[in-house]
């Protein structure tokens, strides 16, 4: 049988499925997980969670994919209620048809709502409308010391907080229940606009953020000197009119594992320069489709494969407003020395609402994201300078990115952790969780 | 071409695949299964995925004093039915099967005798009504006996000779019958297997090919195509080799 890893395949730990069709299967595989004697268990959906967090501490996960039914759905209201092995995908692919988008989007639409609650993902538009939880109306939860629950942010709220970016540690999400958000088209008004540097992102991303729901910037962190911190800011609005067309799946797919990564700072180098220069207009307005606008990386399937057998690590922090602008310039400079780094490090102002969930991401101030080739020795030494850099500003790591991060590091940044692990279910643990609490 | 389509098994893996192809494009579905709450959660969700109506019918085929007033209900129900689809089955223990007759004899009769029943009923219906296919969800399993699973091969080649006659008789009243024979697939059936990762495919890969099948009126199916060149090696292999083999 095809055995599961995170999506930055690193580290390197098989997990074995037990494919869940029906929430009856659920306890059957939990007694099965638990009689191996090997450790508790975990739900898997689409294993995007690129490190360790979706891994469960027995290697054995229950492959929750084929529970992807809708049980009810509101069209006049755009409410939906799905099992959660439902990917978001899936549920573009029904609701847009009839006027209705996801309320937030992350940069994959290849994530299960479960999954999209259990890391309280948020997109482009956090600054608009939060994180993925804030849409969430119930969640319906089986646990295996009491049996199925239904929980919302009235009805048992102490669970739904823990669950909403719980990691999937607080039960099986077997329901989830999110409002929608009408559209009148699948298309997107775009502009982008080129920047040299970061204060320029910052003045584009005060005058922009507001007018615009979706905001993101794509940085060169490899420009050093005075191309440092260049990039395009990229804003946009769903179109006011126009057909409301479900976009056609690519079929371009990495086919294979290249023995190394594909991705060198030689090759950055000259990937970040030409996409940099794309544009050569400082301004540029067009529009485009949904698909392409938020899924970018979805056109390529597998596109984990092109950093070899070893795999990457994504490298995910958010700062405080107060002094962001200085310490993710600092983020960056350590990055540009160390001449590794990504061709995709994307930069986006988190606004001020608040999540329902007590491991919420995201806090008002700047996000920074950026992929690293698996290299130990060359990581280790980036990432400590990194974390002490995000730690001192008081900002914190992803953990659905994260492969690395400090038990120390981790319980300063999330202080409402022990309030997740007192209602985590037994049979239930990642090799994040174990990792970072114990 | 808004289509009924009659599905019997209706919440097997490959059944419940093939009828989310067929609610995309606007279909009425009659879903016949054991499990009132599993039909009615796959209604819920075939109808949020375009059906035009979705009707359950709860019936244990292994009681064949039910599948008549199962097919009378579905053409006063819809009052024609394009596509009937049998698709349920079980997946025996060979080890149990060769020790405990009474398993073996009750395993045979889910596969073969209560699928064999449903045809029965299904090619009444459609005689008279002089069109429609009906497509049964045998096995690669059926093409021949081979020791790992000869019980369940038994009553899948049961279904491919009783589909084969059925097909030249009807064929005269202009219906057709397709044979459909999966290789591996990964459903809850096969849930406690551990298939080879190369040659295991979706339910959602082999629902496509049987519903381009029916379309074509295929008269049989290996699915995915590279099973019919597997098989025919199969067949082939002379006794003297073949006994001797662990197949």
């Amino acid at each position: 049988m095809r055995q599961f890893l995170s999506w930055g395949r690193y580290p390197h730990l098989p997990q074995t499925p037990h494919p869940i069709n029906w929430p009856e299967d659920i306890s059957r595989a939990l007694k099965m997980i638990a009689i191996s004697g090997q450790g508790a268990g975990l739900a898997f959906g689409c294993g995007r969670s690129y490190g360790d967090s979706c891994l469960a501490e027995s290697g054995h996960v229950l492959a929750m994919q084929h529970m992807d039914r809708v049980i009810s759905a509101d069209w006049d209201n755009g409410v939906i209620l799905a099992q959660a092995g439902m990917t978001l995908a899936e549920l573009i692919r029904i609701a847009l048809p009839k006027g209705w988008f996801l309320p937030v989007s992350p940069g994959t639409k290849f994530v299960t709502l479960g999954g999209a609650v259990a890391n309280d993902v948020h997109g482009k538009n956090h600054h608009v409308n939060g994180t993925f939880g804030r849409h969430v109306r119930q969640l319906v939860i089986q646990r295996s010391d009491e049996g199925v629950i239904q929980c919302s942010p009235f009805q048992r709220p102490d669970l739904f907080s823990a669950t909403v970016g719980g990691l999937g540690l607080t039960g099986i999400i077997l329901g989830v229940e999110v409002q929608l958000r009408p559209i009148n088209s699948s298309q997107i008004d775009q502009r982008s606009y080129r920047f040299g540097g970061l204060d320029e992102f910052f003045d584009l991303s005060r005058l922009h953020d507001a007018s615009n729901e979706y905001a993101v910037a794509w940085v060169d962190c490899l420009a050093i000197g005075k191309q440092s911190g260049r990039g395009h800011y990229i804003v946009g609005n769903h179109s006011q009119s126009g057909l409301l067309e479900v976009a056609k799946a690519s079929g371009l797919s990495m086919p294979f594992d290249p023995p190394i990564s594909l991705i060198n700072s030689a090759s950055l180098r000259i990937f970040n320069t030409l996409y940099y220069h794309r544009q050569q207009r400082k301004e540029f307005n067009n529009t485009v489709d949904y698909d392409p606008f938020f899924y970018p990386l979805d056109r390529l399937q597998h596109w984990n494969r092109i950093y070899g057998r070893a795999g990457f690590q994504q490298y995910q922090c958010v700062v405080p407003e107060s002094n962001g602008r200085e310490v993710i310039g600092e983020i960056m400079q350590q990055i540009a020395k160390s001449g590794t780094g990504s061709f995709l490090a994307v930069l986006k102002q988190c606004g001020k609402l608040p999540s329902p969930g007590l491991m919420s991401f995201p806090m008002h101030g700047v996000s920074l994201a950026l992929d690293f080739p698996q290299r130990d020795q060359v990581n280790d030494r980036l990432f400590k300078k990194l974390d002490a850099l995000v730690h001192e500003a008081g900002g914190r790591l992803y953990p659905a990115k994260d492969a690395h991060m400090s038990s120390t590091h981790f319980k300063q940044a999330y202080p409402q952790w022990e309030s997740v692990e007192a209602l985590r279910d037994p049979q239930l643990l990642s090799q994040f969780w174990k990792r970072v609490t114990q | 071409m808004n289509q009924n389509i009659l599905i019997v098994g209706a919440t097997s893996g490959i059944a419940e695949a093939l009828a989310r192809r067929y609610a995309a494009e606007g279909a009425k579905l009659f879903l016949v299964g054991r499990n009132l709450e599993k039909l009615q959660t796959i209604a819920s969700d075939l109808l949020a995925r375009g059906a035009m109506g979705v009707q359950v019918f709860v019936m244990d085929a292994n009681n064949s004093d039910l599948i008549s007033a199962m097919t009378d209900s579905a053409w006063a129900t819809f009052g024609s039915i394009d596509v009937a689809v049998v698709a349920h089955g079980t997946l025996p223990d060979q080890q149990r099967a060769e020790i405990d007759i009474p398993y073996a004899i009750a395993e045979l009769r889910t596969n073969a005798e209560s699928v064999i029943a449903c045809l029965i009923a299904l090619a009444e219906k459609f005689e008279i009504q002089g069109s429609g296919v009906i497509a049964v969800i045998g096995s690669v399993a059926g093409d021949r006996g081979r020791a790992s699973n000869y019980l369940y091969g038994a009553a899948k080649a049961a279904l491919d000779t009783f589909a084969s006659g059925l097909r030249a008789r009807l064929f005269k009243s202009g219906v057709h019958v397709l044979i459909v024979k999966p290789g591996f697939v990964a459903t809850s059936m096969t849930a406690g297997l551990d298939l080879p990762a190369l040659l295991t495919v979706t339910p959602e890969k082999v629902s496509l090919d049987i519903q381009r099948a029916i379309t074509k009126r295929k008269n049989v199916l290996y699915t995915p195509w590279f099973w019919s060149l597997i098989m025919l090696i199969i067949r082939w292999l002379p006794i003297a080799v073949f006994k001797r083999l662990k197949l």
